[in-house]
């Protein structure tokens, strides 16, 4: 029981603290693309950095607007941060550790839990009761509402070839080879249904600094504003951890005899993928709102159906022979 | 050079002009520049306007400035119509390749005279800015609002009588009180503009965008009706960044205003220096050497590679792709390094002199160049990849904020924005200043006129600029790096020692400043961000009597409505963005 506790105390520890790590870690390599240094004066690497953003974010003015409406525009960041961990509660790390165990619907529980974030971005703009926050929180619905229905379908090759909706079944199903080959167009669509999900550039419409100031958490300041901000990290870190597990085996790799290599494998696979997140903010210009909206519609919705026929056809014709 | 009527000419657009309004007493005045330039009765100015724009063979297309002058101070206006404030249309006509000022002379109190906005789109602004600064009226105007200064304002600031200085005024206290006034005076008024808030069977969202906003590139502020994202109007409104450039000018010597000026439009630094000093030249009669003027160009090319990469890197950025502008800053530091070792600043310099230069080139300025003019070529390359080829980029610019070429001379547009629509008309090869003519480049252009090819078109303005560059290295002239004539400031030193005369010259111009002789002058460049043009007027002191500053920038922006009515918020971004502008070059 004690241990169990420990488990779970440690694992959402352990990503709220990779989440704030994220910070600086994106602020280097940002740093390292962009021709600049980034922070590099405190501690080892500037690692200090993120200590003493902690402490200004935690110790500045939270200010709510008067204009605003009180109890929504508390609840909005605590519920992305809810939603978004409680999501992280199915992923299986390694086999034995995962915070909720082995559920039978645990891609479902995560495409459930990645929905109701929206609540927040959605409620924070409301509640916000100012005109950059509305348009960001109604960009931010819209799209996360459209991309959802091909995050969803684009799994669905996945859940067929695994035959399980069980996260850690499907890290198993692929022993035998990651479903990154025969789902390459699943795991595509995926990884532009998530990055829209995360609300990050070249996908960030919901904040849009260079249009909205900043969307929907324009009016949000001190650690309101600061859970949104790590909020999206810590969905970063669910997105790139999905497409590792989904897609890349998860915790599966030559283990050399040792017991902490599946864990290493993970983290290892996981760690690429956010560093592709960041990579992606660094090289891709933002579309413009109604072309992103018609490029899911028009080009990811048909192209991921496709994907779930001939999936399933080809599951089918090897179940016949 | 003073002002005298001159025997009128058979020829000419006088002449012309003369012709269809035989019974009137139309007054011809010389100018330094040799722009022809005719006083009109007040009661024929509209047709005499509407004559130049659409009754003359060759017409004059575009209203490039519309400004004022407060004569009740003048002393050297000899031969010139009596006037207590004179209206100043200037306008250009590019089949010609040819300017005409006409001048309206006006009495007080009788100060209005028809408004031609009706004629010239862009005449709306220049209206209003001549109302605010100067009081007089414009009959028929849609609307006659103070544009620069705040709407509370009492008096109109470029009249001789309003003060100058702070020192000058009643002392500013901001209590609750005028607190209050001043914000009520900056709420939206949406019915004044045009702008509905509500139709039969839906509401519009009335959008504040700016003075601050991530990418309005300054104290900006347009107003928006937004039916969902698009945008039914757009209303912009300037001013906040009005530091009465012009007004500086009538206080600071010929010689002290110079730092001024780089900070008109600040991305310019010595390029600003140039319309300035050569009307000053033109009045004062000094020839500018060889070397001189191939130096002033070598900087000018320099800063509208800084300039332009700057746009090319912020215009990146506000479509949304985050990591052009830092490499692009780190070219403008080797740029900034090379005019650092050449003039001893940085954005700023102030680096050019009546008559010349500061100083000589430094030793070793030829490495230096070079070094630059082997570094920028391929980064250009890699930016093609990084930003111009990218589809995302193309997706949100291409066939974004058109205009076509008629458009643009109807609003005034000039510089890139002028040549992306397609037309070939750059003023260093059209009106070569300088010794511009001496030099081999081509006018880069485009075809549709869109927020694309504005940044297609600067881009290769870029490469241009490095081939002019280079060219300066290769044939740099020998010879002095500044006039030896009397009233170049601050006067060579090598004979001030010698004899008397150079030694009293020395004295009178560093300490009272020159005097350069009266008359009136308007010398135009191509700036970074179009035709910026200085319309001096001296009445024979140590100060001007009138520094108008024409801004390409200004009219830019009073585009913004035309040609983002139905588009989208994130494209209004894009707009703004290859419009290229800064607010001190629009505000002054």
């Amino acid at each position: 029981m004690i241990g169990d506790v420990m488990m779970v105390v440690g694992i959402l520890g352990a990503v709220v603290g990779t989440a704030a790590m994220l910070i600086w870690v994106e602020r280097r390599a940002l740093g390292l693309w962009q021709d600049r240094w980034g922070p590099n004066r405190l501690w080892f690497l500037g690692i200090g950095q993120v200590v003493a953003d902690m402490i200004k974010i935690f110790t500045k003015d939270d200010w709510v607007p008067p204009f605003a409406d009180r109890t929504v525009f508390v609840l909005a960041p605590a519920i992305v941060m809810a939603t978004i961990l409680l999501a992280v509660a199915v992923v299986p790390i390694t086999p034995h550790l995962q915070i909720a165990g082995d559920w039978n619907v645990g891609l479902l529980f995560v495409l459930a839990m990645t929905s109701l974030a929206v609540y927040s971005v959605m409620l924070g703009g409301w509640a916000s009761n100012s005109k950059y926050a509305i348009i960001g929180a109604i960009r931010a619905t819209a799209q996360t509402v459209s991309y959802e229905v091909f995050m969803g379908l684009s799994l669905v090759g996945v859940v067929i070839q695994a035959g399980s909706f069980s996260l850690n079944d499907i890290v198993l199903a692929q022993q035998d080879g990651w479903f990154i080959g025969p789902q390459i167009l699943g795991f595509v669509i995926f990884m532009i249904a998530a990055l829209a999900e995360t609300h990050r550039l070249p996908l960030d419409l919901p904040e849009a600094e260079h249009e909205l100031t900043a969307g929907f958490h324009t009016e949000y300041s001190g650690m309101k504003f600061g859970m949104f901000f790590v909020g999206e990290y810590v969905s970063v870190i669910l997105s790139a951890s999905l497409l590792s597990v989904l897609f890349f085996g998860g915790w599966l790799g030559p283990t050399f005899g040792w017991a902490w290599m599946p864990l290493v494998w993970f983290v290892l696979k996981t760690g690429v993928f956010i560093l592709f997140f960041i990579l992606l903010r660094a090289a891709i210009p933002r579309p413009r709102y109604d072309q992103f909206m018609r490029f899911g519609w028009l080009v990811l919705l048909p192209l991921s159906l496709l994907n779930v026929a001939i999936t399933g056809a080809w599951v089918l014709m090897e179940a016949g022979s | 050079m003073s002002a005298t009527i001159q025997e009128v000419r058979p020829l000419g657009v006088i002449g012309e002009i003369r012709a269809r309004f035989p019974d009137e007493a139309l007054v011809e005045q010389a100018t330094a520049d040799g722009i022809p330039t005719v006083w009109v009765p007040r009661a024929r100015l509209q047709a005499a306007l509407r004559l130049l724009k659409h009754g003359l063979p060759q017409p004059y297309r575009m209203l490039y400035d519309l400004t004022a002058v407060d004569e009740r101070l003048r002393q050297h206006r000899a031969g010139l119509p009596p006037a207590d404030f004179t209206v100043v249309y200037h306008l250009i006509s590019f089949e010609r390749n040819s300017d005409i000022r006409v001048k309206v002379a006006l009495h007080e109190p009788d100060l209005q005279l028809p408004s031609i906005v009706s004629l010239w789109l862009n005449a709306d602004w220049y209206e209003r800015e001549v109302w605010d600064l100067f009081g007089i009226r414009f009959d028929g105007h849609p609307n006659l609002q103070r544009i620069m200064m705040p709407r509370t304002w009492q008096g109109h600031p470029l009249r001789k009588d309003h003060y100058a200085r702070a020192t000058e005024a009643e002392r500013l206290v901001m209590d609750q009180a005028r607190v209050d006034r001043e914000q009520e005076a900056l709420r939206i008024k949406p019915e004044e503009w045009g702008m509905k808030t509500a139709d039969e069977d839906h509401d519009y969202m009335i959008l504040n965008l700016g003075p601050n906003h991530p990418s309005v590139h300054g104290v900006f502020r347009v107003m928006l009706q937004l039916d969902g994202e698009e945008i039914v109007q757009a209303v912009p409104d300037i001013g906040y960044h009005h530091r009465g450039a012009e007004k500086m000018g009538e206080r600071q010597s010929w010689h002290s205003y110079i730092p001024y000026t780089d900070r008109i439009d600040y991305l310019g630094g010595v390029m600003n220096n140039l319309p300035y000093l050569m009307a000053i030249e033109r009045m004062a009669g000094i020839e500018v050497p060889a070397r001189a003027q191939t130096i002033r160009v070598m900087m000018s090319e320099f800063f509208r590679i800084t300039s332009h990469l700057l746009f090319y890197g912020t215009y990146a950025q506000d479509v949304g792709s985050m990591s052009p502008v830092f490499y692009m800053f780190v070219d403008r530091q080797k740029a900034y390094d090379v005019i650092e070792a050449v003039t001893g600043f940085r954005m700023h310099p102030a680096w050019f002199r009546i008559g010349g230069v500061a100083a000589d080139l430094p030793q070793g300025w030829e490495r230096l160049v070079r070094e630059f003019l082997d570094w920028m070529p391929k980064r250009l390359k890699d930016y093609e990849k990084m930003a111009l080829r990218n589809t995302i980029l193309k997706r949100r610019s291409i066939g974004i904020g058109q205009y076509s070429t008629e458009e643009a001379i109807e609003w005034g547009v000039t510089g890139p924005g002028l040549r992306a629509t397609g037309l070939a008309w750059d003023y260093r090869k059209a009106r070569p200043y300088s010794g511009y003519e001496n030099f081999d480049f081509e006018i880069p252009t485009a075809v549709n006129g869109d927020v694309y090819d504005r940044c297609v078109v600067r881009v290769e303005e870029i490469r241009q600029s490095l081939r002019i560059i280079e060219q300066c290295l290769n044939h740099m002239p020998s010879g002095d790096y500044k006039a030896r004539h009397p009233l170049a400031t601050p006067p060579r030193k090598d004979r001030t020692m010698e004899d008397i005369e150079t030694l009293i010259h020395h004295f009178l111009s560093v300490s009272w400043g020159p005097v350069i002789p009266a008359g009136e002058c308007t010398m135009t460049v191509e700036a970074t961000k179009g035709l910026n043009s200085y319309y001096l007027t001296s009445d024979g002191g140590t100060m001007s009597y009138r520094t108008r500053i024409r801004t390409p920038s200004y009219p830019h922006l009073q585009m913004i409505p035309y040609i983002s009515r139905g588009m989208m918020v994130p494209d209004l971004i894009a707009i703004i963005a290859s419009i290229d502008f800064v607010m001190a070059d629009v505000d002054r």
